[in-house]
């Protein structure tokens, strides 16, 4: 997909530029967006590296562990074939602090881990909608601290990096619940063929 | 308030270390260096795809992009300038992350658009990709509903991002 997503990016770029006369812009803009990526992400470099130190640390101390136990009810709830099998639900709720986290490249590995356990439990059948309740949590970001984001507000110079945290948390939280509830909404009306 | 958030976790996630005799230092450091790895990491990636991004925008082809979009976002008040985000933000991750740092620095980063840039990329995910991984791994030949519902978590999120930015500045 990434592919076509470049080509077309590139393609498209050169056909509007062709149409609006803007060809010396698009000429220096492919010089441009080179040197200033590396410039992105050398910015970007300290506070990505500051973060995974905390939650480095975090994992050592056993704080995320603590978070994980104080999940676990909350998520059993919503997975109710998972909350039989405590091993699944251990690795569910993991994800999910993993993701809030944003510990990204911890919480792919061990969602991908819950997911194998849950289809398990549905002998790997179909598509069963606690499967793809899970796959669909996965996809709305439930981060707590957008590190990334604030990031590149620092290097921009914004004022304060992370005072948009409490507008990004309402976002996710009311994300979270329109993907849970279509998520839901969609269980209910599926034909009996597809499950 | 908030800018105490991240100092405060600092300090907690220090405290609890101690409190559990974790070697503090070499966790840290081992954290910072996977961390500074990611960031190296993602450099190609950026490079290629923040060149497409600056492409289009020069091409005038985002600005088109978004006066097309205008009459259907308008009621929702997400600003013009990110309408091109709304698009290619479930898509790519990296390629999310370029336009919106280009928006920010454009319209100004604490400005309106800036901040709603900001709010969208943090509350949202690259929908598309994480779908097709999972689906992949668990070799699911229907994906259901999935897309469906994890587009529309994507839409409530880039809409809220709007709504929140207003209400809380």
């Amino acid at each position: 997909m990434m592919n076509y997503l470049w080509v077309g990016m590139v393609l498209m770029a050169c056909v509007t530029a062709c149409l609006t006369g803007r060809t010396a812009e698009l000429a220096a803009a492919v010089t441009d967006g080179a040197g200033q990526a590396v410039t992105l992400c050398l910015s970007l470099a300290g506070i990505m590296g500051l973060w995974s130190g905390i939650l480095e640390l975090m994992q050592q101390s056993g704080l995320c562990k603590r978070i994980t136990a104080v999940l676990c009810p909350v998520l059993k709830l919503l997975f109710r074939r998972a909350a039989k099998d405590d091993r699944t639900m251990e690795r569910i709720a993991a994800n999910v602090t993993a993701n809030l986290l944003g510990l990204s490249n911890a919480a792919t590995p061990i969602g991908l881990q819950a997911a194998d356990r849950l289809y398990q439990l549905y002998d790997r059948k179909g598509a069963p909608d606690e499967v793809l309740q899970f796959i669909i949590l996965n996809t709305t970001s439930i981060q707590l601290i957008p590190t990334t984001v604030a990031a590149v507000r620092a290097s921009l110079g914004a004022a304060q990096p992370f005072d948009i945290m409490p507008a990004v948390w309402g976002a996710s939280v009311f994300s979270v619940l329109t993907g849970m509830a279509a998520a839901k909404l969609f269980a209910r009306f599926r034909p009996k063929e597809q499950l | 308030m908030t800018e105490l958030v991240i100092p405060v976790i600092l300090a907690i996630a220090g405290i609890h270390a101690l409190l559990h005799q974790t070697d503090v230092m070499p966790a840290l450091l081992k954290g910072v260096q996977t961390g500074l790895q990611t960031a190296i990491h993602i450099l190609p990636t950026m490079i290629v795809l923040l060149t497409a991004v600056r492409m289009l925008r020069a091409s005038g082809w985002i600005d088109l992009a978004g006066q097309m979009l205008e009459p259907l976002l308008q009621k929702t008040g997400i600003p013009a300038e990110c309408s091109a985000l709304v698009l290619l933000k479930p898509l790519s991750g990296s390629g999310g992350l370029a336009l919106g740092q280009e928006i920010m620095r454009d319209c100004g980063v604490d400005s309106y658009a800036g901040r709603v840039a900001a709010v969208m990329l943090g509350a949202s995910e690259t929908s598309l990709y994480t779908i097709g991984i999972y689906c992949g791994h668990l070799e699911l030949k229907k994906t259901g509903y999935a897309i469906p519902a994890a587009i529309l978590a994507d839409f409530a999120a880039f809409i809220s991002a709007a709504l929140w930015v207003r209400w809380l500045g």
